[in-house]
């Protein structure tokens, strides 16, 4: 039993319910929020820094294992490794930032930050869920949340986004339940523990089918094309705050899972699929980038951005199955990317968030020489812009040479098109900064005021964590390295 | 000792006639609190005979009963369902004094109706019961005297049961003829499958005549007409109590007398399963008012339901969890929609819009209701519904589970609608807030039993297998 775990899993969802039952306590509800986030960054922190790195990789740590459902095979079985801590970490940072980020919330302020709280309960419990069954209840314990944060909160076109949104990943959901329960039904264990189901993993001739199946409500969430259309929407629609969730860290789910359920409980499957996953992966970063070249939404280029970014984790992680040093840096690379483009895409967010508060436009052709007027908005665009496209002393650069290094031996053409398409990120990122911030002064933009001092403080705490972690990327890597050997060296057996 | 056996009915029937009666000699009448706590003391006294009973597995009158934990777990179950329907029904009770004594009287009687049809070991006793219980549900349907669609219900009810009724008749007269039984075990015993045609015949008619009360396809006519007209507490009773008695003499009947090693009533159950639960959520999409959408996803509830009674034996301790989480998330939709309607006169779905502004509490209790009906986790739908499927897996109804997967997906479409407008829609008008009264305190007891019951489920259905395993 780890109480400082299951602190940080479940203190959000206690001051959800706090905040819903004071009955006037609009005020108070971001504070309790703020409270409650910032008590569970500081406990992942903790968890951190006493994760221990020499430890064998293939049992979690801060370990709580409780019966539950025996009739099922099903325990509140928590804890975290290599491969959860950074994303469980990327978790407690981006929910505070975003109740900094959403302060001036006005409409419905109570539900609004009870809602993200009950987000942040599963988030947290799918990245440090060692039982199956309980992973899919916290999975599905984001949705009806994250449906009316995007669909009361979002933009103009908010209920088609919303709507789109919780069908796609509900479809996607049922899939995956079909797949759990057939992996179970015909898994040697007969439980839903995944510390011993991967140690004993299944390789019957159903194996192909419940990869597939599962991969499908994966590949929603990660997107992967051709199951992406809901993204461009719901992130463009959500609000600020909720963007830099949605990417952030709900992205990741879909990443965490192909790793944690595809790869470590049926790594025969995985082999089998590689290919596709390296060819879905290319497609993933080429169209997202081409696609994100022509929009003219701010908004919805960042999050075109995402699909293509996203990719890198599926071609590293597609790469690892290759096994050896090269397969262990690729699958590196994959999680150390997850970590990047969260904290990374979730700046860009904020960043054009604090844009359309002031010009109330997200239209590119409609902006032109904000830096006049905005100078460290400018400031904090361009750093995050420099760090999207991967540029080294970033924590961008870290993750993706780590993809290319690992990828290359495995799947050479691949990598070249992979690195090939940095040119059009950059492309697309200059492009963006020079039209939004350069250029010339126009006058309706005259009197647009720069940051306030919480959302430069805000800024600032992203850019230090990207910073940093691009500058001395062992903080990260030592975390994840063991952990991502062993997987390699599991796939490759 | 043989009237023992019938002590929880009897409670009920003693406080159904006290409240009648002294209605009727009291000058004034009975006022609404003496009356619902009557109803709740003759409650409370037939739990405390049904659990002092303890599910001894004894049998009396010649056989026609038996207190075991099956017959234990309904009738608990059943007067927990008839309670919060009572207290749920308080304001309406209020508002239109006539005829209150009678409508709360023949409740507790339907109810005293439904718990020996859930204990009845014997095919004659099985009818009388369920007569009993339909003729009181049909009056209670009926009760809004003025209101045309409430005669239509009452009605309507009336004739397609006493139809259904027949079918069973005519299904008890061949086993009776196979085998000169009526007796369920006798019936077994003496049960001879040389050809399996009349005994097919005679599930099947059996199957029509339960399937009527549990509203399967294609016996389901009469649900949507009848939840619509009746009054609202009456529908929610209609479709918690009357619908898990239903499922409980049918399990028992299948369970008791058919052998499916021989008789493949399975895959008839399963057939109808498929047909139910499509039918239901199909039908479900196309409803603009909430009383007839919830008529036909209740219709596909049973079609889940029968998923666990086509899984046989192992099926059983599932259905009985589901029909429990179902008993609590049913009222709590209905409840809510009692009150919602009251305040906003209207049961129009689009009339919800903005309700979330409007009303919260009610809002949020109906949201949490439709979504454990729809099945999405940590609320007891999803459990149930998992448990059925699990069953039904282990009984090879593969075929069946991804059928079930497919419509609760798909029934997704029509709760999330209701939602979607209670807190995405602008809505006008504003509704003044109320004290908390007896209805909204049983809509929290439902909704509370919502997220209990599935977060707890383990120890629940560990009780619904021990109440499944003492059938014999």
């Amino acid at each position: 039993m780890n109480t400082a775990l299951n602190l940080a899993i479940w203190l959000p969802l206690a001051g959800a319910v706090l905040i819903a039952l004071l009955p006037s306590a609009e005020r108070l509800a971001r504070w309790i929020a703020l409270v409650a986030s910032g008590l569970v960054l500081g406990l992942a922190v903790g968890l951190a820094l006493s994760f221990d790195r020499q430890a064998p990789a293939a049992q979690p740590q801060f370990i709580t294992h409780l019966d539950w459902i025996r009739q099922l095979g099903a325990s509140y079985f928590v804890g975290l490794d290599g491969l959860s801590l950074p994303l469980f970490v990327l978790n407690a940072l981006l929910v505070f930032l975003a109740v900094l980020v959403s302060w001036k919330t006005q409409q419905r302020t109570r539900a609004y930050f009870a809602l993200l709280l009950v987000v942040e309960t599963a988030v947290a419990g799918v990245f440090s869920s060692w039982d199956l069954f309980l992973f899919f209840l916290f999975w599905e314990l984001e949705l009806a949340p994250m449906y009316l944060l995007i669909g009361i909160w979002g933009g103009e076109r908010r209920e088609y986004a919303a709507m789109k949104f919780i069908l796609y990943t509900v479809g996607g959901s049922a899939f995956m339940l079909v797949g759990i329960l057939l992996l179970y039904f015909n898994s040697p264990v007969k439980t839903f523990d995944m510390v011993a189901m991967g140690s004993q993993p299944y390789v019957g001739s159903l194996a192909g089918l419940i990869w597939l199946l599962v991969f499908v409500g994966f590949a929603v969430k990660v997107p992967i094309f051709p199951l992406h259309t809901w993204l461009p929407d719901a992130h463009t629609e959500a609000p600020t705050a909720i963007s830099v969730l949605l990417a952030g860290i709900l992205l990741k789910m879909g990443g965490y899972a192909l790793l944690r359920v595809n790869f470590g409980l049926l790594p025969g499957a995985t082999r089998q699929f590689a290919t596709l996953l390296a060819v879905l992966a290319v497609v993933n970063i080429v169209y997202g980038a081409l696609v994100a070249m022509r929009q003219s939404d701010l908004k919805r280029l960042i999050a075109n951005s995402s699909i293509s970014h996203m990719g890198y984790v599926i071609l590293g992680a597609s790469a690892a199955v290759a096994g050896g040093a090269a397969g262990a840096m690729a699958m590196q690379g994959a999680i150390f990317q997850m970590f990047s483009h969260g904290i990374i895409t979730g700046l860009l967010f904020v960043m054009v968030g604090l844009v359309y508060d002031r010009a109330h436009t997200r239209q590119i052709s409609a902006l032109g020489g904000l830096a006049a007027r905005m100078p460290f908005v400018a400031v904090g665009f361009v750093m995050a812009a420099l760090a999207s496209l991967g540029l080294p002393g970033m924590a961008g650069f870290a993750a993706e040479f780590l993809v290319f290094a690992g990828t290359f031996p495995v799947y050479g053409v691949a990598t070249i098109l992979a690195i090939g398409t940095i040119v059009l990120t950059a492309g697309y990122m200059l492009w963006l900064v020079e039209r939004v911030f350069f250029g010339p002064q126009r006058p309706e933009w005259a009197r647009l005021p720069d940051a306030s001092r919480l959302e430069a403080l805000t800024v600032a705490a992203f850019l230090i964590v990207i910073i940093g972690v691009g500058v001395y990327p062992r903080i990260l890597g030592d975390i994840l390295a063991p952990t991502a050997a062993t997987l390699a060296a599991r796939l490759a057996s | 000792m043989d009237l023992r056996l019938l002590g929880p009915e009897v409670a009920l029937a003693v406080a159904a006639s006290v409240i009648i009666l002294a209605d009727a000699f009291i000058p004034g009448g009975l006022s609404r609190r003496a009356m619902l706590s009557v109803a709740a003391l003759g409650i409370a006294i037939s739990a405390w005979a049904a659990i002092s009973l303890g599910g001894s597995s004894a049998s009396g009158f010649n056989g026609t009963i038996r207190a075991d934990a099956f017959s234990l777990f309904f009738e608990l179950l059943l007067l927990a369902g008839t309670l919060l329907v009572l207290l749920a029904a308080a304001t309406l009770l209020e508002a239109s004094p006539r005829y209150r004594a009678e409508s709360v009287g023949l409740v507790l009687l339907a109810t005293a109706a439904l718990m020996l049809l859930a204990s009845a070991t014997e095919l004659i006793t099985i009818y009388l019961a369920l007569e009993t219980s339909s003729l009181s549900t049909a009056f209670l349907s009926a009760w809004n005297k003025k209101d045309l669609r409430s005669n239509e219900a009452g009605l309507k009810y009336f004739v397609l049961s006493a139809i259904a009724s027949a079918v069973l008749l005519y299904g008890i007269a061949l086993l009776y003829g196979l085998t000169g039984q009526t007796h369920l075990e006798g019936i077994r015993q003496l049960l001879e499958v040389p050809s399996k045609a009349p005994v097919l015949l005679a599930a099947a008619m059996l199957l029509a005549g339960f399937g009527f009360k549990i509203s399967a396809v294609p016996f389901q006519m009469w649900t949507p007409d009848v939840y619509e007209g009746a009054p609202t507490p009456i529908t929610a009773y209609l479709s918690v109590a009357s619908k898990a008695a239903g499922f409980a003499v049918l399990v028992r009947v299948l369970q008791t007398t058919l052998p499916d090693t021989q008789i493949d009533w399975p895959l008839l159950v399963a057939i109808v399963a498929a047909l139910t639960m499509t039918v239901g959520n199909l039908v479900a999409m196309a409803q603009s008012n909430i009383k007839r959408m919830l008529a036909y996803s209740s219709i596909a509830q049973a079609g889940y339901v029968l998923i666990g009674v086509a899984a046989s034996r192992q099926g059983t301790g599932p259905v009985l969890f589901y029909l429990l989480g179902y008993t609590a998330t049913n009222l709590g939709a209905f409840i809510a929609v009692i009150e919602i309607a009251r305040r906003i006169g209207s049961e129009q779905m689009a009339d919800f819009a903005g309700l979330y502004r409007r009303a919260p509490g009610l809002a949020f209790a109906l949201a949490i209701s439709l979504l454990s009906l729809a099945g999405l986790p940590p609320l007891v739908g999803f459990f149930g519904k998992l448990f059925l499927f699990w069953a039904a897996i282990q009984a090879n109804l593969g075929w069946l589970v991804l059928i079930g997967v497919l419509n609760s997906a798909a029934s997704l479409f029509y709760y999330a609608q209701v939602i979607h407008t209670m807190y995405l829609l602008p809505g006008e008008g504003e509704v003044s807030p109320e004290a908390p009264n007896l209805s909204t305190g049983s809509l929290v007891v439902a909704v509370g039993g919502i997220f209990a019951l599935g977060i707890f489920s383990a120890p629940l259905l560990g009780l619904a297998i021990t109440a499944a395993e003492s059938l014999p």
